[in-house]
């Protein structure tokens, strides 16, 4: 099954209508969306393997909720997009604006430009992969998952994070508290050179990143701050 | 919420079409603040005369106003008359005698701007009828600024509509929330600025039309207010030849940039943008947080 959907004729609720109905979109189709025009949730909610091409720039919450799909934005993406991801691949081949891979837990998403402020908050188990820089805040309160910057990092990358990996290639402005430079042993660079291939990325050697993560400090309270509260 | 819009034209070809792009970027954005809206448009000025942008109740009353405002002054004045609002033209000579006769003889009549080239128009209601209302879609100009509003601050009444204008030239419109406009606002009526609501956004408008008083250039008096200005921000504001944009260090509020050879345009959501000419290929960017953008006309 392929299909072209016209957003100058169809809506967004009807839009994803159709993409979530099993028997409208059985898995394995492919589907191109046109005229997209910065709408908001587009191409959400999808819970089987489907092809998706999105050809403009989208609003908010793009490929949202995604379990299975395969979705490439053939632009630049607002706020949240692929959040609460939790399998399949979101490819933007532009920029995304702020919380990109918000809250996922499962799932790679792909950012070819820029992403800005707060990129992998939450996450919890989603992999990122942005080929330019990340804003600030970056992987706040970061739960699992990996997220990958060849770029810079913003101001408090990984603060308050729990377990999820952070790998940079460029500068990072600072970290945030309780995330710390971490050693990279034969592990990481495995994974990293997974998550590189997966993206994509085949022109970048594993040795020029750095790793971080939690220094797991937060994680208790310290009575020796008892006399702070 | 709020939404903005701002288009700065860098290609003189598209003045006259400038009302009717921003229209249109307006439009878009109503679901962000359907309350209320405004806009400030730059068009055709001349050097010896200052236009006086005046809000009253209706066409009715702004045209008799406007009216006894030249018997007064025993001046011919030609003034447009626009929904409620009427754009007066005063020598700059009588600019003094005219602002004192309307606060005594007019004191319902709000002045919300005035300027060389800048005309201010602002109504609570759907921002698309606003704009209707106003005609907004036939005014040209090299730039303009439009905001949709959703009240946080103060009330939804027009004197709280943006944007605000609290210098000659000189306008702003605002999304977010500002924390500490009531001390702000204090020290700048010492310093001799006249806030004339309780509106926050209102105190970001003096606060930088005070520091270009003390000789700032707009980028610079922006640059300032990182470090003045408490809150949530996205601004958009306009010079008699500028166009600057600044958004807080946390940068919550949304913004998207294009710029072609012909313009530059700023939407809080692309959607905004969407019908620009030329729009496929700009350049389209996010704003970096506490990060002037400013622009200059070419002399």
């Amino acid at each position: 099954m392929s299909a072209t959907i016209d957003l100058k004729k169809t809506t967004t609720r009807d839009l994803n209508s159709r993409l979530q109905n099993e028997s409208a979109a059985p898995a394995g189709g492919t589907w191109q969306i046109a005229n997209v025009r910065g709408h908001h949730s587009v191409a959400v909610g999808i819970d089987r393997p489907l092809t998706i091409e999105i050809d403009g720039n989208t609003g908010y919450f793009c490929a949202g909720m995604n379990h299975g799909a395969e979705i490439t934005v053939k632009g630049s993406v607002g706020q949240g997009v692929a959040e609460t991801m939790s399998a399949g691949k979101v490819h933007v081949t532009g920029d995304a604006s702020m919380a990109a891979g918000a809250s996922g837990r499962g799932g790679l998403l792909v950012i070819d430009g820029n992403a800005a402020a707060r990129c992998g908050i939450s996450m919890k188990g989603i992999d990122i992969v942005v080929k330019g820089d990340v804003g600030h805040l970056s992987a706040f309160m970061a739960q699992t998952g990996r997220l990958v910057v060849l770029g810079d990092a913003g101001e408090a990358l990984g603060d308050s994070i729990y377990e999820a990996r952070l790998y940079v290639r460029g500068a990072v402005a600072s970290l945030g508290a309780d995330c710390v430079e971490k050693p990279m042993n034969d592990e990481h660079k495995e994974e990293l050179a997974e998550l590189l291939s997966a993206a994509g990325v085949t022109d970048v050697p594993v040795e020029a990143f750095r790793r971080y993560g939690s220094a797991r400090k937060l994680y208790h309270f310290n009575i020796d701050n008892a006399g702070a509260y | 919420m709020c939404g903005i819009a701002g288009l700065f034209l860098k290609d003189s070809a598209l003045e006259p079409r400038l009302g009717e792009l921003l229209a249109g970027m307006m439009g878009p954005l109503s679901s962000r603040g359907p309350d209320s809206a405004g806009f400030a448009i730059y068009g055709e000025g001349r050097p010896d005369t200052v236009k006086l942008s005046l809000h009253g109740e209706s066409e009715g009353h702004v045209t008799a106003v406007a009216g006894e405002l030249a018997e007064a002054l025993g001046k011919e004045l030609s003034f447009a008359i626009r929904h409620t609002h009427a754009i007066v033209s005063v020598p700059e000579g009588d600019l003094a005698h005219a602002e004192s006769w309307l606060s005594v003889h007019a004191p319902e009549i709000s002045v919300i701007g005035k300027g060389k080239r800048m005309e201010i128009f602002k109504e609570v209601g759907n921002p698309v009828a606003v704009g209707k209302a106003f005609g907004l879609e036939t005014m040209r100009g090299s730039h303009g600024v439009a905001h949709t509003r959703m009240a946080t601050e103060s009330a939804v009444t027009t004197d709280g509509a943006h944007p605000f204008s609290t210098g000659a030239d000189q306008c702003l419109v605002h999304n977010g929330s500002l924390s500490n406009h009531n001390s702000l606002r204090r020290e700048l009526r010492r310093e001799g600025v006249r806030i004339a609501t309780e509106n926050d956004s209102e105190v970001a408008a003096g606060y930088l039309t005070w520091r270009m008083r003390q000789g700032q250039s707009l980028g610079e008096a922006l640059q300032s207010g990182l470090d003045d200005l408490d809150g949530f921000f996205t601004f958009v504001v306009g010079t008699e030849s500028g166009f600057g944009v600044l958004r807080d260090p946390i940068a919550c509020k949304p913004a998207v940039m294009a710029e072609t050879d012909q313009y530059v345009a700023f939407g809080s959501e692309y959607r905004a943008l969407v019908d620009l000419p030329g729009i496929d290929n700009a350049r389209v960017w996010e704003p970096k947080p506490a990060t002037v953008y400013f622009w200059e006309r070419g002399q």
